[in-house]
């Protein structure tokens, strides 16, 4: 590293996602090795994505941040949040703050993004009025919602839908205003406009299109439109959102040359009229044009770091193709969506009647893709965009590319086709992800951040890496064991259609071999599903892991621990002294765990009948600890005891762990339920996770902590007691049907097409039509429960495995030994196996029994 | 199964008593044996001994076939071992030591450690 007083410093004037982006890829190509960077934020909080702004009201702040720490895991950059810069002087090269400071720069980056515009109309300045750009927007426009009953946009564009689409989720009446004669005037043509237009009606939004807003009316807050030729619209609260302005107030007031539209003028490596001073994002006018994307942001934050790191990339215009979801329908427009090549072609397909619209527009010659339009299926984009980008021939029958069903999923694309525009991923590099190790989707998108920005290209990301294993003989073998050449979902759908009860059965009609150590306990837990027999039947104890064959949690030393159930951490002291009592005379080691109840460590598995007959005599009953099933439902206090409880999470977490105790899945389950928002449960770190509100529950799901953390999200709101069970009953079945082995609920989601947003349709609306299968098979399971270590002291078959060893039944094995850390037992390793010597077998010795 | 030398056998169990394609552990020479019976009725012994965990546990393992040829999973780290040969399948350096094994009118008899 360079001396300190050596380094040299750069300031990021905006903490956006933009500048952002240039921080972390500052950080990744070691600019900070020689530089510091001082980041200055206007907005309270760090970066997040703006671009998901909509789903604020579903996930809250924290899931949109891209900082949540609140600061970079690099101690060579300084995060100055809540804070303006005021001035700037290029002679001097320093900034002011507007607290004050004035900070030295070598190397200055403008990332002040864009302004909302607001026509200057009368009353647009009225309380009431809002526009649509920060959380802190959102926050004002749901406050005020909450006493409106009409809501209206003005602008119909991306951002004036998504803004629509958030009054529309509050529950307003919604009408979109729009000058031009068509939604989304940017993107789409006329008949994508107008078939975008009756989507949205049909949703129950008001549209209007080629109108003027005159006026907004109202004396002290807003009451409503006046709009040119056309019937004033009632409305308490109005959003602008009628383009954007590039913020370049800074550049200007330094002397700065700006473009003529507005925005800091800049070469192709993003630098300004001043040679110290860089700009990127929506506040550059790279070449005199304004980018209102993402993407072009992001690749202007490549360029100027690699520019200061002393490379030659150059920004020379972008991809403005754009891919989205507003208001539930997808709309795509890439290339020339407009046809404005001279002599192209345009090939169309249109269904009204299902909403869909589809143009190609294509060379003269027919032999190249331009551009196109997609509305209501845009599932043919992630082939269709790098065609036309890429210049990749068009096949002889172009129009199968756009009817129905097609989704181009047949044709490949060339190595250096753009796969993902956000993070300009090309097809080659993510190709070579898969070839450089990376053994599944999941780890591709990390290496390579393709599709980690929107998200569109996903499908494809996939697609490209499954045929590269494909291609490689590797076939993402999506096998779950060389004994069967199925998935564990498929194999779960054969079980139930065949209705088949033991692994004989299964592997003879449809494996191969006797199976192993992956695909016996696997088909152990759909038949634990499915059947609910006792998992140590005769035939079906040979398939259980090591764990569930004991029904205790097997240690490094070949002991075992036990965890007797305590539901929702809610126990009497008589219990409480019962576990105690039980562990100090078996000399177990106790833990607390952190799902709020207790562990007994160090039991010999000859021992486990003996203390699971005391703790079944004081009323306890299997925890389920060693299983992939249901855990724990961890809770808080809640309303009973607690001041800030709104409901009484104890109960809730009661009943739910009593209803699905037992429950077999694909994987460990946890859930918790927190009585108030301050979420003292940490619900949102489980598989499901339910939090009071005023008005009921809230039900969020596919958290997880472990290796790969994740915070559960917002399935449905404000629930009764009911609903939450009947969604979680689904939920839960859905999840045991259909996801792989050992796949945790965040996973599953995200591995769904579609990801929650398929959880919701599926659990909450219901369209696969599932529901109540779904509920009778939970029903079934909950009816079917019995206490397994109750059943299993019942009976001698059972417990005939419990032993030492077969010829000495009571004789503990000399491997295993103990010392003793902090006054409890510890497992003592041997470097070798220990031999008791000679034994008169049949022999008791009386080591390990209670005293 | 038996081994080309003259061995000791000392009856463990009946074989009735070892359900396919589990093991059980049997207390020989007092070392931990572990005896595993597959589907096909055989029946193979190794040392109880995970090398890797250190731990007294192999009877407890998962046993099936890894193309058509027996193994256990140690219940630990799941490891396999080849029931005929001790041979680690995870790793070549590994082997377990295997054991003298025969059924004799029903019972399960262990002879002497292999060498």
């Amino acid at each position: 590293m360079m001396a300190p007083h050596l380094r040299r410093q750069i300031v990021v004037v905006g903490h956006g996602m933009v500048g952002h982006r240039f921080v972390t890829a500052a950080i990744e190509r070691g600019l900070t090795e020689t530089h510091d960077i001082v980041v200055v934020g206007e907005e309270p909080r760090p970066a997040y994505d703006r671009v998901a702004l909509t789903s604020f009201f579903e996930v809250g702040a924290d899931e949109l941040s891209f900082l949540p720490e609140g600061e970079y895991d690099d101690p060579r950059v300084r995060l100055v949040l809540g804070t303006s810069v005021d001035g700037l002087d290029p002679e001097t090269r320093a900034v002011l703050l507007s607290d004050g400071e004035a900070v030295h720069y070598d190397e200055l980056v403008l990332a002040t993004g864009a302004a909302p515009f607001v026509p200057p109309v009368p009353g647009h300045d009225l309380p009431g009025c809002f526009v649509y750009r920060t959380i802190e927007d959102l926050e004002a426009i749901r406050e005020a919602a909450a006493t409106a009953r009409v809501g209206a946009v003005i602008g119909g564009g991306l951002l004036g839908l998504e803004a629509a689409n958030a009054l529309h989720q509050l529950g307003l009446e919604t009408h979109v205003v729009e000058l031009a004669p068509r939604l989304m005037a940017v993107q789409v043509d006329e008949a994508g406009g107008r078939t975008l237009g009756r989507h949205i009606e049909g949703l129950g939004l008001t549209v209007h299109t080629g109108a003027m807003t005159e006026r907004i009316l109202g004396t002290t807050r807003v009451e409503g439109l006046a709009l040119k030729d056309e019937d004033e619209i009632p409305a308490e609260v109005v959003v602008f959102s009628a383009g954007i302005r590039p913020r370049d107030a800074l550049a200007r007031g330094a002397g700065l040359e700006l473009a003529e539209r507005g925005g800091v003028l800049v070469d192709e490596r993003c630098r300004s009229s001043d040679p110290h001073v860089w700009a990127i994002g929506e506040c550059a006018a790279p070449a005199g044009r304004m980018y209102g994307l993402v993407a072009p942001g992001y690749a202007m934050a490549e360029v100027v770091v690699d520019a200061l790191l002393g490379g030659a990339g150059a920004f020379t215009g972008a991809d403005m193709s754009t891919k989205l979801k507003l208001l539930g329908v997808d709309v795509a427009s890439f290339g020339d969506a407009h046809a404005t090549t001279p002599d192209c072609l345009e090939l169309v397909y249109s269904d009204a009647v299902a909403g869909i619209y589809k143009k190609l527009v294509i060379s003269e010659d027919g032999t190249r893709l331009l551009g196109g339009v997609l509305v209501g299926d845009a599932s043919a984009y992630g082939v269709l965009r790098p065609m036309a980008t890429s210049g990749l021939p068009l096949p002889d029958n172009p129009e199968e590319l756009i009817l129905p069903v097609s989704s181009g999923a047949g044709m490949s694309l060339p190595a250096e086709a753009q796969v993902c525009s956000c993070n300009d991923v090309a097809k080659g590099e993510i190709e070579a992800a898969a070839e450089g190790g990376c053994e599944d989707v999941a780890a591709v998108s990390k290496e390579t951040r393709a599709g980690t920005t929107c998200g569109s290209c996903k499908p494809q990301v996939k697609k490209i890496v499954e045929d590269w294993f494909a291609a490689q003989g590797k076939s993402v073998d999506k096998s779950l064991c060389e004994h069967f050449a199925m998935t564990r979902a498929e194999l779960f759908d054969v079980v139930l259609i065949h209705g088949y009860r033991s692994f004989d059965e299964i592997v003879e009609a449809h494996g191969t071999g006797r199976g192993c150590d992956v695909c016996k306990p696997a088909v152990a837990s759909i038949l634990a599903s499915q059947v609910n027999h006792h998992v140590l039947e005769r035939g079906n104890r040979a398939l259980q892991d090591t764990n569930d064959a004991y029904l205790a949690n097997i240690q490094r030393n070949g002991t075992y621990s036990v965890v007797p159930r305590i539901p929702g951490g809610e126990i009497t002291p008589e219990k409480l002294i019962v576990i105690g009592e039980v562990a100090r005379d078996f000399g177990l080691y106790t833990k607390i765990t952190g799902g709020q109840r207790i562990d007994l460590f160090g039991a010999r598995m000859e021992q486990l009948p003996a203390i699971w007959r005391r703790l079944v005599d004081a009323g306890f009953e299997s925890g389920h600890a060693y299983g992939k099933a249901l855990r724990t439902v961890k809770s808080c206090v809640g309303s009973t005891w607690c001041r800030y409880g709104v409901q009484d999470s104890v109960g809730l977490a009661i009943l739910l762990e009593l209803r699905y105790r037992g429950l077999r899945s694909p994987h460990k389950l946890k859930g918790g339920v927190s009585g108030c928002a301050r979420e003292c449960a940490e619900a949102r770190a489980k598989d499901f996770g339910i939090i009071a509100t005023e008005k009921g529950w809230n039900l969020y799901v596919g958290g997880n902590g472990g290796a790969v953390p994740a915070h559960a999200r917002l399935l449905a709101g404000d629930l009764t007691t009911e609903e939450v069970v009947r969604y979680l009953d689904r939920y839960l079945m859905y999840y045991i049907r259909t996801a792989d082995r050992l796949q945790r609920t965040a996973a599953w989601i995200d591995s769904l097409e579609g990801g929650l947003d398929r959880v919701r349709e599926v659990v909450v609306d219901d369209v696969l039509g599932l529901g109540s299968e779904l509920e009778a098979a939970m029903a079934k399971h909950v009816a079917g429960y019995f206490d397994e270590w109750r059943a299993t002291l019942e009976d001698p078959d059972k417990l005939a495995r419990f032993v030492s060893f077969v010829n000495a039944p009571e004789t503990p094995d000399p491997n295993i030994d103990f010392g003793v850390t902090r006054g409890q037992i510890v497992p003592e390793v041997h470097d070798g196996p220990v031999s008791l010597g000679p034994v008169e077998l049949g022999a008791t010795i009386p080591v390990g029994e209670p005293r | 199964m038996s081994g080309s030398r003259t061995s000791t056998y000392v009856a463990v169990c009946r074989v009735d008593d070892i359900e396919p394609e589990t093991g059980v552990a049997a207390l020989v020479g007092g070392e931990a044996v572990a005896v595993f019976r597959t589907y096909d009725g055989e029946v193979f012994a190794l040392s109880n001994y995970d090398p890797f965990s250190h731990a007294s546990v192999l009877a407890r393992g998962i046993v099936g076939t890894r193309a058509g040829e027996p193994f256990v999973a140690s219940p630990i780290h799941k490891q396999a071992f080849g029931l005929r040969t001790g041979q680690c399948l995870d790793d070549a350096a590994v082997r377990v030591p295997t054991y003298d094994v025969r059924v004799v009118d029903g019972t399960v008899q262990v002879g002497g450690a292999r060498q």
